[in-house]
């Protein structure tokens, strides 16, 4: 069942109200034994509404938008990091506090176990109720979120634990107490640090993407990113606002702006999408939690095999070969078009 | 006609907008006064009434900042494609290249200051506005992998709108390229030095411009994360009259010393003297 459907799940919404209706009449005697009078199987109306609302889910789910995907990422009912933490891990011990002024709620961390081993993970948190979403400032960290994560990280370097860095955020906060605190010096040394940090990272992107806020905690070995999510440099709506000067026309902006996951592993950006139950993650948060995990377990026994040297090599070497661009010296003439592909 | 008649202010409809003859005066963005050209040239185009720092080209600034004659241009035919095909961003690149002369919105090469040998890049505010697409990323690192081979120091002059928003999420990439090839530099003890000027914003702010072994700014310039536009629309509290300008920066810690146009050489030679020095302590 859906709580916050969108405008194009709404259709769905209403047959999984229905079916959820006949539900509960097959589990009331009363009601069971009225629709028996009628002629009514329950049972079989179920498997026919389940049937058409598959057919209608796929059609749906093939035609999405890039400005649809942009929905589906931020969707209200999407699994956040702490319920891909909760299912995913056991025995997890938050840390809080930057060590310098605050702990920000925008992000969480600590350690963990994941199948056994000893982990560190950390990610950004959003909320769904009014009161907590303004607690995790709609998961748009401040520079002692930043300042954290790099504590954490900084922790798995020192005792060897492996890093699992899941990524949902709108950007980085960029209010003034973000810059009089220095959220972009504190991005910067992010990404600087986790560069060359002696221990394997592995990211998932789960839902938004949001430039550098997102970057900051994303220089990883192996950068995962679920179907629906979505990566860009810039908010579609303030792509809008520059292009067009006007925020409405993100839909188009999104467009543009190719920040879908199907694009990003076109680009050579990500290692590997990881499929969604039909429908997305919000419809069945045990089932893409499961697959998750079976991708953080691959990937991570991939990079157990590297030393730590090669590890951070192959790092440099993955973002060394990002980016577009040609020589057009003709001396020296070469197009590099090629990332990881 | 009153003396200084033709000083006239702008008219608010626009509609008789002062004109300035070309060439002979120059309004200062600023505070609006007009001054001869040929005054605010030879003020290092800094305005003689306010000090506002006029954008300079990148010929300006090399005449300004190196040794006479020093300066070898590097990778001067990298220049940007357009991988997302994203709407209007070939004619734009064009258009920007006739304007300048320039392949991409930064120069980067070898030169010398009071004899010293370095590596230098200057950013090209006139073209893209010197945001980072995959053409910058790509001269920046080649600059500091150089850097690092030849053991010389590195000195940026920033100057960007942030990542080149037309390159999508490769753009943003380079964030993280360029600061990992600092971090390499960091490593082995290279003297990185930024020059922050008018305007350094977005993920040019939060990555390179930011990680200077020495921050130093020209007064007066635009230096923070996000413009009003991009950012949340409310900033939710009274913004001091200097927000996201070099004084309200250096104010916050993020930047050593703000430095006057006229300054700046005499400044780099000198921190390149004490980061270069024979090390006293040597394992």
């Amino acid at each position: 069942m859906l709580n916050n459907p969108l405008d194009f799940e709404k259709p769905i919404a209403e047959l999984d109200d229905l079916i959820d209706e006949f539900k509960l009449a097959s589990r009331e005697p009363e009601m069971r034994a009225d629709a028996e009078l009628k002629g009514i199987d329950i049972e079989l109306q179920i498997a026919e509404l389940e049937t058409k609302r598959e057919a209608l889910m796929t059609q749906i789910f093939a035609n999405l938008t890039p400005w649809n995907e942009v929905q589906m990422a931020r969707h209200k009912d999407r699994p956040y990091t702490l319920d891909y933490i909760r299912t995913i891990f056991k025995d997890f011990m938050e840390l809080h506090g930057d060590r310098t002024n605050a702990d920000d709620p925008a992000i969480v961390g600590g350690f963990a176990k994941f199948q056994g081993e000893s982990v560190v993970v950390l990610g950004h948190q959003k909320a769904r109720d009014l009161k907590e979403r303004q607690l995790r400032n709609f998961g748009s960290a401040r520079p002692s979120g930043f300042r954290k994560a790099l504590r954490l990280m900084k922790l798995a370097e020192k005792f060897s634990r492996p890093l699992i860095i899941f990524v949902d955020t709108p950007a980085a906060e960029a209010n003034l107490m973000a810059e009089e605190e220095g959220i972009s010096s504190t991005i910067a040394i992010c990404l600087r640090e986790m560069s060359v940090l002696r221990t394997p990272i592995i990211v998932v992107i789960i839902g938004e993407g949001g430039s550098g806020g997102a970057l900051g905690i994303a220089v990883g070995d192996t950068i995962l990113m679920l179907e629906h999510a979505v990566y860009s440099v810039i908010p579609p709506e303030g792509c809008a606002a520059i292009l067009w000067s006007d925020r409405s026309r993100a839909p188009e902006a999104s467009a543009a702006l190719k920040l879908t996951a199907k694009h990003a592993a076109e680009f050579g950006l990500i290692d590997e999408v990881i499929g969604e139950p039909l429908g997305g993650a919000h419809r069945d948060h045990p089932l893409i939690a499961e697959s998750v995990k079976s991708s953080l377990s691959y990937h991570l026994d991939v990079l157990k095999n590297l030393s730590i040297q090669d590890l951070v090599d192959r790092r440099y070497s993955k973002f060394r070969n990002m980016g577009r661009w040609e020589n057009t010296d003709i001396t020296t003439a070469v197009v590099h078009v090629s990332s990881s592909d | 006609m009153a003396r200084g008649g033709w000083f006239r202010k702008q008219s608010r409809n626009g509609a008789a907008e002062a004109t300035v003859p070309d060439g002979l005066w120059s309004k200062c963005p600023r505070c609006g006064v007009i001054s001869f050209a040929r005054d605010v040239e030879r003020n290092l185009n800094v305005c003689p009434k306010c000090e506002y720092h006029h954008l300079i080209t990148v010929e300006q600034r090399l005449t300004l900042t190196v040794d006479e004659n020093s300066f070898v241009e590097m990778d001067a035919g990298i220049t940007s494609l357009n991988p997302l095909a994203f709407p209007d961003y070939d004619d734009k690149l064009n258009s920007d290249r006739a304007k300048t002369g320039r392949k991409e919105a930064i120069v980067t090469g070898r030169a010398k200051i009071d004899g010293q040998t370095l590596l230098i890049g200057i950013a090209e505010f006139g073209f893209r506005a010197g945001s980072m697409g995959g053409a910058v990323g790509e001269k920046i690192v080649r600059l500091l992998e150089l850097a690092e081979q030849e053991n010389l120091p590195v000195i940026l002059f920033t100057a960007s709108g942030g990542a080149r928003m037309q390159e999508g999420l490769l753009s943003l990439m380079q964030m993280a390229k360029t600061s990992a090839a600092l971090a390499r530099l960091d490593q082995a003890r290279i003297p990185y030095i930024v020059v922050i000027t008018h305007p350094t914003t977005g993920g040019v702010y939060a990555s390179y411009a930011a990680l200077g072994d020495v921050i130093i700014a020209e007064p007066g310039a635009t230096v923070g994360l996000a413009g009003r536009r991009v950012g949340n629309q409310d900033m939710g509290a009274k913004l001091p009259e200097d927000f996201q300008t070099t004084e309200f920066q250096y104010r916050c810690g993020m930047v050593d010393q703000i430095v006057h146009r006229r300054d700046v050489r005499g400044t780099l030679g000198k921190l390149l003297m004490f980061l270069t020095e024979a090390r006293t302590y040597v394992k």
